[in-house]
C-alpha cells in the first residue's frame, strides 16, 4: 500500500499532534495517515507516547496543538462520546453489574441504535462472532480474562465504530491465550473492515497482525511501514535494535563493506556512504552462517568466537564475538539439531551474503 | 459484517480448568479455643447489658413481667410523630448527602485524586468539632427561609455534617473497589453521557457502598440527641430522653425498640450487600 493510496482512502489523519504534561513533552509533531480498513500497530517501549496518541484519537486527551481528522471531519475537540470510536482497554473494563449481553447492548442502548429487541439480537450475533454464544448471560466475574476481552471487543464493535482502538488488550492474558486472541482480532478486523489502531509493546504481536507498524520512541514516530519493511529495512538504529534480534557492529564505510579495525565486514549497503564515514553495520541472526574454523574459509567470512548459546526449540541462537580483538557482538541462528557441533569458546567462521546487512549512519 | 464462529471454549478450559469454590480473604475453616473465648467474652460484654435492659423493659413491678411498657410506649403521645420525624430527617439527610457527595467523590476519584487527603480531612472535622460549637456556628451562619430555619428541616444541615465521616468512608471504599476511570472511559467510548455513566454504571456498582451509607446516615440521625435537643425539636432521640425522665421501664422499651430498628436496618445492609456485591476481575 503506497502513501498515495493512503491519502486517497484515508479514514484517519493526524497532523502535527503535540502533547506535553508539565515540562515533559510526550508527543512531538506526530503526522499519520490511516487508510480505511487498515490495522496499524503503535509499537514502542514504555513511555514512548503510544497510549497518549491512542487516547488523543479516542478523545480522552486533547492535543496541545495539531489536528485529528476522522473521515474528513475535524474531531480534535470532540468529546469521546460524540466520536464514533470503539475501544478495548488494557484493564478489564466490562461493567460488573451487567451480563455479557447487557455489556454488548450498552453502546447501542445509550446511542439509541434500534429497538431493544434488535439490540439484543445484534449483541447475541457479536458474542457468537467472538466465540461466546454460550456465555451471553454470564456476569464478568464468571468469565476468564480472555473471555472478558472478547466481550469487550464485541461491545466495541456493537456501536459500529468508524475506528476501533485497542489499548494493549492482550497484555493481561497468558501467552497461549494472547496468541490465539490476537489472530482472532485480526480475523474479525478483516471481516468487519474497520480501521483499527492497536497499541502494543510486543513486537511479535505488532509484526504478526498489522498492515503497517508505527515504531515510536520519545514522542516521535521513527518509522511507519509494513511489518516486512520495518523488519527488513529499519529506518534507523533504534528501529533496527528494537525490532527483532540483530548485531550492531560499528566501523567506517569502505567500498562494498565496513572496516572495523583490521576486520572487513562485507556489505553492499556501505556504498551509500562516503568512504571513511562512521557507520553501524546491522546484521540479522538468520543471515549469518557458521562454519567450523577447521574447515575451509568461506568467501568473505570473518573469524569469530562462540560466546553464548540459547536454545529456542527448533533453533538455537548463538552469540558471537569477533576474534580479532574488535568490539561488537552479533548473533547467528542455527537449526537446533545442527547447533550441537558448536560449543562456547569455539572459534568459527561467520559469513553472510553482502546484500543482507543494513548499514546505518551513526 | 460476516459472522464467523470462533471458539473460546479451549481458552476457557486453559484459563479456568477446575472451578473451585473460593474462600473469602482471611476465611478460616475452624476457630481455636482462644478465638472462641475472645468471641464469648465479646458476646457477654455486648449482650448482657441488652438482655438486662430488655428484662427491665418487661418489669411491671414486684415479680410481674409483661408488655405493658411496650404497649404504653406505642400509645404515648409523640411516639409516632417523633419516630416519623426522625425517619423523614434521615431521608432528607440521605438525599442531601448523596446529591452533594456522590458527584463530588466521583469527580475527585476521576479528575483530582490529589484532593483526596483534603476531602478526608474535611470529612473528619465533625469528629473533632464539639456538637455545641457546631450548633453555635450554624445558628450564627445560616439564615434563610422560614420553612428551613423555623422547622426541623434545619436539622438536616448539621445532620449532613454529622454523618459526613461515615458516608464519606462508605462511598470512598466503594469507589476504591471500582476502576472508576476505566469504566467511565469505556462508557464514554460507547457514547454515554455523564448522566448515563453515573446512573447506569457507577451507581449500580456502588450499590453496596450506597446502602451502607444510607444505613449509617439513618442510624446516626435516629440516634442524634444534642442538635435536636438544643434546637428544641422533638426527634425520636429527644422523645426517648424525655420519656426516660419519668417512665424508666418505658425508656428501656424505647431503647430496645431503637436497637431492634437499627439492627433491622443493618440486616438490610447485609442482605442487599450480598445480592448487589460487584465483583471486579475475572474467573481465573
Amino acid at each position: 500500500m503506497d502513501s498515495t493510496a493512503h491519502i486517497a482512502m484515508s479514514g484517519v489523519t493526524l497532523t502535527g499532534i503535540r502533547k506535553t504534561y508539565g515540562v515533559r513533552t510526550v508527543l512531538q509533531q506526530i503526522n499519520m495517515e490511516l487508510a480505511q480498513g487498515e490495522l496499524v500497530c503503535l509499537l514502542g517501549p514504555s513511555g514512548c507516547g503510544k497510549t497518549t496518541l491512542l487516547r488523543i484519537l479516542a478523545g480522552f486527551e486533547v492535543p496541545d496543538s495539531g489536528q485529528v481528522m476522522l473521515n474528513g471531519q475535524d474531531v480534535t475537540h470532540l468529546p469521546p462520546n460524540k466520536r464514533r470510536m470503539g475501544m478495548v482497554f488494557q484493564a478489564y473494563s466490562l461493567f460488573p453489574n451487567m451480563t455479557a449481553l447487557q455489556n454488548v447492548r450498552f453502546g447501542p442502548r445509550v446511542r439509541g441504535l434500534g429497538d431493544a429487541k434488535a439490540q439484543a439480537v445484534e449483541a447475541e450475533r457479536l458474542l457468537a462472532m467472538v466465540g461466546l454464544a454460550a456465555h451471553v448471560n454470564k456476569f464478568p466475574h464468571q468469565l476468564s480474562g480472555g473471555q472478558q476481552q472478547r466481550v469487550a471487543l464485541a461491545r466495541a464493535l456493537a456501536v459500529k465504530p468508524d475506528i476501533l482502538l485497542l489499548d494493549e488488550p492482550l497484555s493481561a492474558l497468558d501467552a497461549k491465550v494472547r496468541t490465539q486472541l490476537r489472530s482472532e482480532i485480526r480475523r474479525i478486523q478483516q471481516e468487519t473492515g474497520i480501521t483499527t489502531v492497536f497499541v502494543t509493546h510486543d513486537q511479535e504481536e505488532a509484526l504478526s497482525i498489522s498492515d503497517r507498524v508505527a515504531v515510536m520512541s520519545e514522542g516521535h514516530v521513527l518509522q511507519m511501514a509494513p511489518p516486512h519493511e520495518i523488519y527488513g529495512a529499519p529506518a534507523d538504529g533504534f528501529v533496527a535494535r528494537f525490532i527483532g534480534a540483530g548485531g550492531v557492529l560499528p566501523g567506517r564505510a569502505e567500498a562494498q563493506g565496513v572496516r572495523m579495525g583490521t576486520v572487513f565486514l562485507p556489505a553492499h549497503a556501505a556504498t551509500r556512504f562516503a568512504a571513511g564515514t562512521e557507520v553501524d553495520l546491522f546484521l540479522r541472526p538468520e543471515h549469518v552462517t557458521l562454519t567450523g574454523a577447521d574447515l575451509a574459509i568461506p568467501v568473505g567470512a570473518v573469524s569469530a568466537v562462540v560466546q553464548e548459546m540459547t536454545f529456542f526449540g527448533s533453533l538455537t541462537r548463538i552469540k558471537l564475538g569477533l576474534a580479532q580483538g574488535s568490539e561488537g557482538e552479533f548473533w547467528a541462528d542455527s537449526p537446533s539439531d545442527l547447533a550441537g557441533r558448536f560449543t562456547i569458546g569455539m572459534p568459527v567462521w561467520a559469513s553472510w551474503s553482502p546484500a543482507s546487512p543494513r548499514v546505518l549512519a551513526r | 459484517m460476516s459472522g464467523a464462529i470462533i471458539t473460546a471454549e479451549s481458552e476457557a478450559v486453559a484459563q479456568a480448568p477446575v472451578p473451585r469454590p473460593r474462600k473469602a480473604y482471611g476465611a478460616r475453616t475452624s476457630l481455636s479455643l482462644f478465638n472462641w473465648i475472645v468471641l464469648g467474652l465479646g458476646g457477654i460484654f455486648f449482650f448482657v447489658p441488652l438482655l438486662v435492659t430488655a428484662l427491665f423493659s418487661l418489669w411491671e413491678g414486684g415479680n410481674t413481667y409483661g408488655w405493658s411498657a411496650y404497649d404504653k410506649m406505642l400509645h404515648t403521645p409523640g411516639f409516632w410523630d417523633s419516630l416519623f420525624l426522625s425517619l423523614r430527617l434521615a431521608a432528607e439527610t440521605i438525599i442531601l448527602s448523596f446529591i452533594l457527595m456522590v458527584p463530588a467523590m466521583i469527580f475527585v476519584h476521576l479528575k483530582a485524586p490529589k484532593l483526596k487527603p483534603l476531602f478526608e480531612f474535611i470529612s473528619n472535622l465533625p469528629f473533632v468539632i464539639p456538637a455545641i460549637a457546631l450548633i453555635d456556628g450554624l445558628t450564627t451562619l445560616y439564615t434563610g427561609p422560614t420553612w428551613l430555619i423555623s422547622t426541623p428541616n434545619y436539622l438536616v444541615i448539621p445532620y449532613f455534617f454529622l454523618a459526613l465521616p461515615y458516608a464519606y468512608r462508605s462511598l470512598d471504599v466503594g469507589l476504591s473497589t471500582l476502576d472508576v476511570r476505566t469504566l467511565t472511559e469505556a462508557c464514554q467510548s460507547l457514547g454515554a453521557g455523564w448522566g448515563q455513566i453515573i446512573f447506569l454504571v457507577l451507581l449500580p456498582n456502588l450499590r453496596t457502598a450506597l446502602v451502607g451509607a444510607v444505613m449509617l446516615i439513618l442510624t446516626t440521625v435516629i440516634g442524634e440527641f444534642t442538635f435536636a435537643s438544643v434546637l428544641l425539636f422533638h426527634t425520636f432521640a429527644v422523645f426517648i430522653n424525655d420519656t426516660g425522665q419519668n417512665e424508666i421501664t418505658e425508656a428501656s422499651a424505647l431503647t430496645i425498640f431503637a436497637f431492634l430498628l437499627v439492627w433491622l436496618f443493618m440486616l438490610g445492609v447485609i442482605l442487599t450487600g450480598r445480592k448487589g456485591a460487584a465483583t471486579v476481575g475475572g474467573a481465573h
